[in-house]
């Protein structure tokens, strides 16, 4: 194989065809709330979190719905569970349930896990 | 295609009398196609067509790269239109697809902003004294051939036909960004679905394929490609188009841009050598021509006269399926009578 | 029943509400419709939103109302002229026939946008890319197929085509698409429980009763999707189906997706006869739609003695809307001839 110096940039895109759109399903399973959010961001606005990190929880909860599980149980960990985003949602979402599951469930993906 | 909607803003394209604008790169990379493109355009439909010899670069490349100013690149198409003007001539046709989208949006610019061409005005008389008008009309060999498609026909030896099979040959036209992009109403056909390319095709037997990153831009930007650090985002898009007409098996790829035809001829090697995939089942790679090859080729014109010899992707297997004759011996003969030096890796791109 | 003469043309619930309400206060009611049978564009619903009842009901009860012995009913009397003369109204069609009245309504209701005008989206040119109204009638023969006839597994919907749109010039927002999409959604959803649905939305505008309630059950209940991000164009497979590309803004990733159907939610735009006859009688107003002389206090009236409007001919409206315009359309000509 040559190297000219560069190499061929990858896609960003997600790809709907291949990505794992099921394994959201476990989480709604046992949060069926998580299916009614509409990715309003109160959540993230309100997160004690949010302000001084870069922990993003409607992102995570996106990211956990497109298969992309990546860097996602890092992120995960630096929720408090204050649980201030489940006091403001507008749709009644259990978010504190969300976060303890994908936690779970990325445990169970063998995802990297920070241990303190 | 079932597009009929197009046929209502059709594009006016001139009928004779045409000052040609030779491109910067195409001459090297596919060295037969200007020659072939005046050739029929005299020969065959009668035309005429001047091709002067003062002529010099539109700068779109360094325009693009953003290493010419605008002023400089509004001068130097001044300086191509007073070369257009002192030959008598009002119908500008330039060979590069890159040159004919800077062309129309240098004329755009004049149009909504006149101070701007009193100025090009002003720099070209000061500079070199000529003055010029501007065309009345511009317009993309490819679309002159488009229009002149069947009287070509009637002179072709060849059709776009599999000889043994006798089926219509599978084609991926690929069109220039700048022609169609920018101004979608200078263009034949839409800005999504152009029919310049496919056009032809059909005319001379062969099917359009309708893959679907048709309409993605090759990666030919000047800005990405001639950066190393970018250069990585330039190939993934023709890669993108590569993986996406693989299934549809392409006989052969044509393009109207020298940029794209180059890039889908020589990245095919690049990706070979670098990630060890070719597109084509016979890892040969998907030969790409131009327009004028195409066309050439199909008139009977002697391959390397065309230029062939120098295509990355060899083209012989493509001849070989239409049952066009040449003479291998002599291809790598060049226009001296001296013998050329051969290519390392001429058929197989994966070693 | 000396002044009492009115003409309605549209045979559509706005027609045929106001012609009966008219009817019962002793008018003698002209409607001219011009396809064979009345109901308008309710003719190609099969549930209404948000409540699913069904469209046979609406039907049945506008069947019913155009019945009353009052009203002369016409159909596939496609008027092409308008005029005042002598104090009446005349409406004439191809042929010549004139009908006459002391009062006209306008009622010519809305049709939808052509979406071969978006070359992007591949409608016309791909089989796997049809129209909300295609899909409805999809509904009404209780089967949804690809163009190969098989179940589709994946079906898409892309809001506002033709609407919202300034490269097609309809700046305005059609109103009825949003909750239309979330309606059919749930159709496909209680027809292919296995089918997986995706919505592309650049908002959801619900804005009527019950509507955010129906989308936030067709998330719980049905597991509709919902992208936002706009399709930006669509191509075909080799098998047949249908690429889309979009932009998963609440990601900031591309996105891209095959699918066996593509659902585009057409916009509503002004009937031809609301823009050719509007047009003739000096009412036309933007987009085509027809104008009313004062949205807030007078807005079944026009500029023109004795012409009124009513229905979609106007604006984007719902079904009730149009209907309780209708009754008010009535009022306002029984006003004007109770006057004169």
């Amino acid at each position: 194989m040559k190297n000219w110096g560069f190499t061929i940039s990858t896609s960003r895109t997600i790809d709907m065809d291949k990505a794992d759109l099921k394994t959201y399903n476990k989480i709604t399973e046992k949060v069926p709330s998580a299916k009614r959010c509409l990715m309003c961001g109160a959540c993230s606005a309100t997160c004690a979190a949010h302000n001084h990190t870069s922990f993003n929880f409607r992102k995570c909860h996106l990211s956990f719905r497109r298969g992309q599980f990546e860097n996602l149980a890092e992120e995960l960990d630096k929720c408090m569970l204050c649980g201030k985003c489940k006091l403001v949602c507008p749709r009644g979402v259990n978010t504190r349930a969300i976060i303890f599951n994908m936690r779970i469930f990325l445990n169970d993906l063998n995802y990297k896990k920070i241990s303190l | 295609m079932g597009k009929q909607y197009w046929k209502d803003y059709q594009k006016q394209i001139a009928d004779d009398d045409y000052f040609y604008e030779r491109s910067c790169i195409r001459q090297t990379f596919f060295p037969g196609s200007e020659t072939a493109f005046l050739k029929m355009m005299r020969e065959v439909l009668g035309k005429n067509i001047v091709d002067d010899t003062n002529l010099h670069t539109c700068t779109g490349i360094g325009f693009y790269s953003g290493v010419v100013q605008l002023d400089t690149t509004m001068t130097i198409v001044a300086r191509l239109f007073a070369l257009m003007t002192d030959s008598g001539l009002k119908n500008f046709v330039p060979s590069c697809v890159t040159s004919f989208g800077l062309i129309n949006e240098v004329v755009d610019i004049w149009k909504h902003f006149p101070e701007e061409l009193d100025k090009a005005r002003r720099f070209l008389k000061e500079a070199t004294g000529r003055e010029f008008e501007i065309p009345e009309n511009v317009a993309h060999p490819s679309d002159i051939i488009y229009k002149n498609r069947k009287a070509l026909k009637e002179k072709m030896k060849y059709q776009l036909v599999n000889k043994k099979t006798g089926k219509p040959l599978q084609v991926v036209e690929h069109i220039g960004c700048h022609y169609s992009k920018i101004f979608p109403d200078h263009v034949v056909g839409s800005a999504e679905f152009p029919q310049v390319l496919a056009g032809m095709i059909d005319e001379w037997g062969g099917k359009v394929i309708d893959y679907p990153e048709r309409r993605h831009c090759c990666g030919f930007g000047f800005r990405q490609y001639l950066v190393m650090a970018n250069r990585g985002y330039s190939i993934a898009n023709s890669k993108k188009k590569f993986e996406s007409m693989q299934a549809y098996e392409p006989d052969f790829i044509v393009s109207n841009c020298p940029g794209c035809s180059m890039f889908m001829d020589k990245w095919q090697y690049t990706i070979a050598e670098m990630e060890d995939i070719t597109y084509d089942k016979n890892k040969q790679g998907i030969p790409v021509l131009t327009y004028e090859e195409m066309a050439g080729m199909l008139l009977g014109y002697n391959p390397w006269e065309l230029g062939f010899q120098l295509h990355q992707i060899q083209v012989e297997p493509l001849l070989d399926k239409i049952g066009i004759a040449y003479n291998a011996e002599e291809k790598y003969i060049g226009k001296s009578g001296m013998m050329l030096k051969t290519p390392e890796k001429p058929l197989n791109i994966i070693s | 029943m000396e002044n009492r003469k009115v003409i309605i043309i549209g045979g559509g619930p706005a027609g045929i509400e106001a012609a009966y309400n008219l009817a019962l206060n002793n008018c003698s009611v002209t409607v001219l419709e011009k396809e064979a049978h009345i109901g308008g564009n309710i003719n190609n619903i099969v549930k209404l939103f948000p409540s699913f009842v069904s469209a046979d009901e609406i039907h049945e009860n506008f069947s019913q109302k155009s019945q009353h012995e009052n009203i002369k009913l016409y159909t596939n009397t496609d008027i092409t002229q308008l005029f005042f003369e002598n104090d009446l109204w005349h409406a004439k069609d191809a042929s010549g026939e004139t009908y006459t009245a002391d009062a006209l309504l306008l009622s010519t209701g809305f049709k939808t946008f052509d979406a071969r005008f978006k070359e992007e989206l591949g409608y016309g040119i791909y089989s796997g890319v049809i129209t909300s109204v295609e899909l409805e009638a999809m509904f009404k023969e209780g089967k949804i197929t690809t163009p190969e006839g098989k179940i589709p597994q994946r079906i898409a919907f892309l809001n506002c085509v033709g609407s919202r749109d300034e490269k097609v010039g309809n700046h305005y927002c059609s109103r009825v698409c949003c909750i239309n999409a979330v309606k059919q959604s749930i159709s496909i959803k209680e027809l292919l429980p296995d089918t997986e649905v995706f919505c592309f939305y650049m908002d959801i505008r619900m804005a009527g009763q019950f509507y955010e309630e129906l989308y936030r059950k067709s998330q719980e209940k049905h597991n509709v999707n919902y992208i936002r991000g706009r399709i930006s164009e669509a191509a075909a497979t080799i098998d047949n189906r249908v690429q889309i590309k979009c932009e998963d803004t609440l990601n900031q990733l591309p996105m891209k997706m095959t699918v066996d159907l593509l659902v585009l939610m057409v916009g509503t735009e002004a009937s031809d006869g609301t823009t050719n006859l509007g047009e003739q009688v000096g009412v036309k107003g933007e987009y085509g739609f027809a104008k009313s002389l004062n949205l807030h206090g007078a807005d079944n009236l026009t500029i023109k003695k004795g012409l009124f409007l009513a229905g979609s001919c106007k604006r984007p409206l719902t079904l009730p809307e149009t209907m309780a315009d209708s009754r008010a359309a009535a009022f306002e000509i029984l006003n004007y001839l109770n006057q004169n």
